[in-house]
């Protein structure tokens, strides 16, 4: 607390003094909201730190201003003199309990209860008492000047021994090092072609002092941010005390570096979200445990660089946002009318409690909750330019994450050239380097010079360069072709820059890779900010202009999707999508190119080889007769020979042509591929979503890439009403959950129920399922997966069965392992039926039976 | 703006300043306080994805000044690549900008009256960036209006 007197003063007088201009000048203009807002945010600012630093005198004062400051806000007041009067009354109070405190170093002893009293009186909306506002001044005066004659110690905490330096100046001498480090550099430069002479050695001292002088400046402008955090384990500590609950405070990334005018900025911010997270975000241990889980909440504070951001994120584990209540409370005060909130998403109306004067929490505390908060917090954050988001799962907590724009901060970055130009890539997302031969003909010639010792090679599916990179595909972007530049010479090797994006990796491939060097970040030009590749430019040592790469805002310019979880902690999950069962996956080669794709082999009816003189052309296409049907062969990619009538039949000609037969009931068509390379048993992994028509995405089986095949696309293609259309021509169709985490299962499973007549629904974990119940979403029949993260198909069956909309409907249960115990857990549980991954009939099958029996009855 | 319109008076009627350029066979003038810099040839580093006015960037003494050639804002041919360029450095919202020229030639003073309307048969693009004509010892002098040539349409940029 000492440490932290001096700063609550200067920060207190400073707010004193702009109070006493503002009230005055509201006086003169009561209609004006902005000056409103400046003094009850200031006001309610001294508050909050006197709560905190413990001074109660201070804090009560300023407390029964506000009250009356926040009935003029909401307009339940008017500005008359004597309001302001009493307020300004109320300042001077504070100024005499600030004034003492600054030579004593504690609190003055006095009584205010006649101040408050008044305040109070006129918060009531009584009329303004008797005695004139000006009268309970000479209180403060009688006490005021007491301590200062007692004070034997001196100057007391308050002088400093800081100066407050305006930011132009740092600019100024900033720019200036600048260009003195510039003329050092050429100056060197002359003095190598020189030899020694008279001049070397000073100017060997002068290049010296320009190093020091430009670490001291820059030094100036940069902090930890831990800095601005230390002092918020106390201010938890205090808040659980008096909240009763229990609060951990988790922080990482304390070392993370700071301009100082972003980090000023961004303390009371900071201090605001982390007072309102213990505050309304967590629940009391009654109603945690209640809740199920641990009696201790926990606040988490992260923070660190991401491409040329640096990203804070304060998360708690809390209750979470209750969107009914926003919905609520934004039309109880106007800022919404229902028609307007009913076509808003989640995320618009999450971003409601960032208005002004909205609070959702029921009673207003002396902590928080007077909807200054989060309203301050984004004005600030928004003032250096940043960003706040909000990701919030109701009953499971919240996180913001602030984004501040690097533009001040000096960061060491990756000097690499391509077609010819160079650029900064900041060392902060580059995970590593990998040196590669060109294309396949690297066979054990380029080596990668990473500790895996391999020949490393650029892989293609299709046109799309990938690596395998330790068993894991990297998506790779050429920077050249990226940014439309023309190529440079054909350069022998190349190198892939790994870097970190979102929460994946992306491979940028570069010509050349030259040194690391600390650069200053500055903003690009205005007219330059829709390129959002850049995250700035600089200026190298030998005095050239370069752009700064945005790792970020290149892997979005190459439409590789940066998925990241609402907690941001969900790297590991998120990158992967599939699941961790084996499953029989056929490869086999099409599209002319050589390309490997996979496919799920219990999807396949029946792999044939037509001869080719069976097949006929009909005016749709190409078709054979099969099973005494025609069925339409569908050729993939325009390298097949079938691709068109016009490039049929080239060069040698094979007797026959391998065709997977895809079936479904009575109809079937076959796909024309190129050969069939082998069936294997592998973890179906997508790693790359896909781009290209007719593929999910790209996955590594048996240690190849391989392309996964969207069946869904190629059956449409050979019969358009193959989902839907004339089958099950019964009366209405029905509707099927389907809850399935993983992407490829959902995505299989939609278009087979989907052939099968019903109308379908997924969601990707039981939460979600969930909130379609509690939604209205009227179902018929249920499909869920058993092993799935969080909540599992045992507990959503039981909590389905417990009670609501859809506790009578029959559910299947999915899973990859079979077994009477598992079957009979599945039953006891509330699952109607239990169905193999894969046994595409079994399950058709069930839930005809399922859905048809409660009809019938 | 206001560079533009600060005239000095002088004994008869106001009068301003102008730096001469030269772009193609056109005589160009900019107000002398509009006028930062005047620099020689420079090194200058391309900006790839850029609109195709921007040039690129150059380090003007520790400070990253964008360069845009006025040939191409103005839809004149390209300059022969090795026909140097020279730089007028002016600034806007604190942010340095060098129009690329062909030719900076001298500072000319010039009365404010005798400053003529846009003909209204000039070409858009010229007529949206000139602020008026002059006459100049026998040639027609086109006022360039820096504010709006620094109005780039991003829009336009691949």
């Amino acid at each position: 607390m000492d440490d932290l007197l001096p700063e609550f003063l200067a920060e207190t007088n400073e707010s004193l003094a702009e109070l006493d201009l503002a009230l005055v000048k509201l006086e003169r203009n009561p209609e004006d909201q902005a000056t409103l807002s400046l003094i009850f945010r200031l006001v309610h600012t001294i508050k909050g730190t006197c709560g905190f630093l413990g001074l109660p005198r201070l804090e009560r004062v300023a407390h029964a201003a506000e009250n009356v400051l926040g009935r003029v806000r909401d307009g339940e007041l008017a500005v008359t003199p004597d309001v302001i009067s009493l307020v300004l009354a109320a300042l001077d109070r504070i100024k005499a309990i600030v004034a003492g405190l600054a030579s004593t170093g504690a609190e003055p002893a006095g009584d205010d209860g006649a101040v408050i009293a008044d305040l109070n009186r006129m918060a009531a909306g009584e009329a303004p008492s008797r005695q004139t506002a000006g009268r309970p001044t000479p209180a403060p005066v009688e006490e005021a000047p007491q301590p200062p004659a007692d004070a034997q110690a001196g100057e007391g905490p308050v002088g400093a021994q800081t100066i407050r330096v305006t930011v132009e100046v740092l600019e100024e001498l900033m720019t200036l090092v600048g260009e003195l480090v510039l003329t050092r550099n050429q100056l060197l430069q002359l003095s190598r072609t020189q030899g020694t002479t008279a001049f070397s050695a000073p100017l060997q001292r002068l290049s010296h002092i320009t190093s020091d002088l430009q670490e001291g400046v820059m030094k100036t402008r940069m902090q930890p941010i831990g800095s601005a955090w230390n002092k918020l384990p106390r201010l938890v500590r205090d808040l659980a005390q008096e909240t009763g609950k229990k609060i951990v405070l988790e922080m990482r990334g304390q070392e993370t570096e700071l301009d100082r005018q972003v980090l000023e900025l961004m303390r009371d911010p900071l201090t605001h979200m982390v007072r309102n997270s213990a505050d309304h975000g967590l629940e009391t241990p009654e109603e945690r445990r209640a809740a199920g889980k641990p009696e201790t909440g926990r606040i988490m504070l992260n923070a660190f660089h991401e491409g040329g951001h640096i990203i804070i994120e304060i998360a708690d584990d809390g209750r979470g946002l209750d969107l009914d209540k926003i919905r609520a409370k934004a039309l109880a005060k106007g800022l919404a009318t229902e028609a307007e909130l009913a076509v808003m998403t989640e995320a618009q109306i999450r971003a409601f409690i960032f208005r002004a004067g909205f609070s959702t929490a029921a009673a207003i505390t002396a902590i928080s909750g007077r909807g200054v908060g989060m309203d301050v917090v984004r004005s600030n954050i928004e003032r250096i330019g940043g960003t706040i988001e909000l990701a919030s799962t109701f009953g499971a907590g919240s996180c913001f994450t602030i984004k501040i724009p690097l533009t001040l901060a000096i960061v060491s970055a990756l000097i690499v050239s391509a077609a010819g130009e160079r650029f900064a890539i900041p060392q902060i997302s580059v995970m590593e380097l990998v040196r590669v031969g060109d294309d396949r003909e690297a066979g054990g010639g380029a080596r990668g010079d990473t500790e895996a010792g391999t020949a490393m090679a650029i892989e293609h599916i299709g046109e799309t360069p990938v690596l395998r990179l330790r068993d894991r595909l990297l998506p790779l972007v050429s920077l050249g072709s990226l940014l439309q530049m023309e190529p440079a010479a054909v350069s022998e090797t190349t190198t892939v820059v790994v870097t970190a994006v979102g929460s994946g990796l992306l491979g940028i491939v570069v010509d050349e890779v030259f040194d690391t060097e600390e650069i200053v970040v500055k903003p690009v030009a205005p007219i330059l900010r829709h390129v959002t590749m850049f995250s700035g430019n600089t200026i190298l040592g030998d005095g050239s202009v370069i752009m700064i790469l945005d790792p970020n805002g290149v892997a979005r310019s190459a439409g590789v999707s940066s998925r990241s979880g609402p907690g941001g902690s969900a790297a590991a999950t998120t990158s992967t999508s599939g699941s961790d069962e084996r499953v029989a996956l056929l490869l086999f080669r099409a599209g002319g190119a050589g390309a490997t794709y996979a496919v799920p082999l219990s999807l396949v009816a029946r792999l044939e080889d037509i001869p080719v003189a069976k097949i006929e052309y009909a005016a749709s296409g190409p078709v054979t007769q099969y099973r005494g049907q025609l069925m339409p062969l569908v050729a993939m990619g325009a390298g097949s020979r079938f691709a068109a009538p016009g490039c049929a039949a080239e060069g040698e000609e094979p007797a026959s042509q391998p065709v997977l037969v895809f079936a479904d009931g009575e109809r079937s068509m076959g796909l024309m591929v190129d050969a069939i390379i082998d069936v294997v048993h592998d973890r179906l992994r997508i790693e790359l979503g896909g781009g290209e028509v007719g593929v999910l995405g790209t996955a590594v089986i048996a240690g190849q890439a391989a392309d996964v095949l969207d069946t869904g696309h190629w059956l449409t293609l050979a019969w358009r009403d193959w989902f839907g259309g004339d089958r099950p021509a019964t009366a209405a169709r029905r509707r099927v959950l389907v809850v399935e985490d993983s992407d490829f299962f959902r995505q299989l499973l939609v278009p087979t129920l989907s052939a099968a007549g019903y109308d379908v629904t997924a969601a990707g974990s039981v939460a979600e399922a969930l909130r379609l119940r509690d939604g209205g979403l009227v179902v018929d029949a249920i499909v869920s997966d058993i092993e799935m993260p969080d909540i599992d198909g045992f507990g959503f069956a039981q909590r389905v069965r417990e009670g609501g909309p859809w506790a009578e409907l029959p559910m299947i249960a999915l899973t990859g392992r079979g077994g009477a115990a598992d079957e009979s857990r599945g039953r006891d549980a509330g699952f109607t039926d239990y169905c193999q991954k894969f046994q595409r009939e079994a399950l058709i099958e069930s839930l005809r039976q399922c859905l048809s029996a409660p009809v019938l009855a | 703006m206001s560079a533009a319109t600060a005239t000095a008076s002088s004994g008869h009627g106001a009068s301003q300043a102008y730096v001469t350029l030269m772009l193609g066979d056109q005589l160009c003038g900019v107000p002398v306080l509009a006028v930062r810099d005047v620099l020689a040839k420079q090194p200058i580093a391309r900006i790839p994805l850029a609109p195709p006015e921007v040039a690129g960037n150059l380090n003007l003494r520790g400070r990253i000044v964008t360069a845009i050639d006025l040939r191409q804002r103005l839809r004149l041919p390209k300059r022969a690549p090795d026909a140097g360029a020279m730089s007028v450095v002016t600034e806007q919202g604190s942010e340095l900008y060098a129009l690329l020229v062909d030719q900076v030639s001298e500072v000319v003073t010039l009365n404010t009256a005798d400053m003529e309307r846009n003909p209204p048969t000039l070409p858009p693009v010229w007529a949206e960036n000139s602020r008026g004509i002059y006459r100049v010892s026998e040639r027609l002098m086109v006022v360039l209006d820096v504010e709006k040539l620094l109005q780039i349409d991003i829009g336009m940029a691949a």
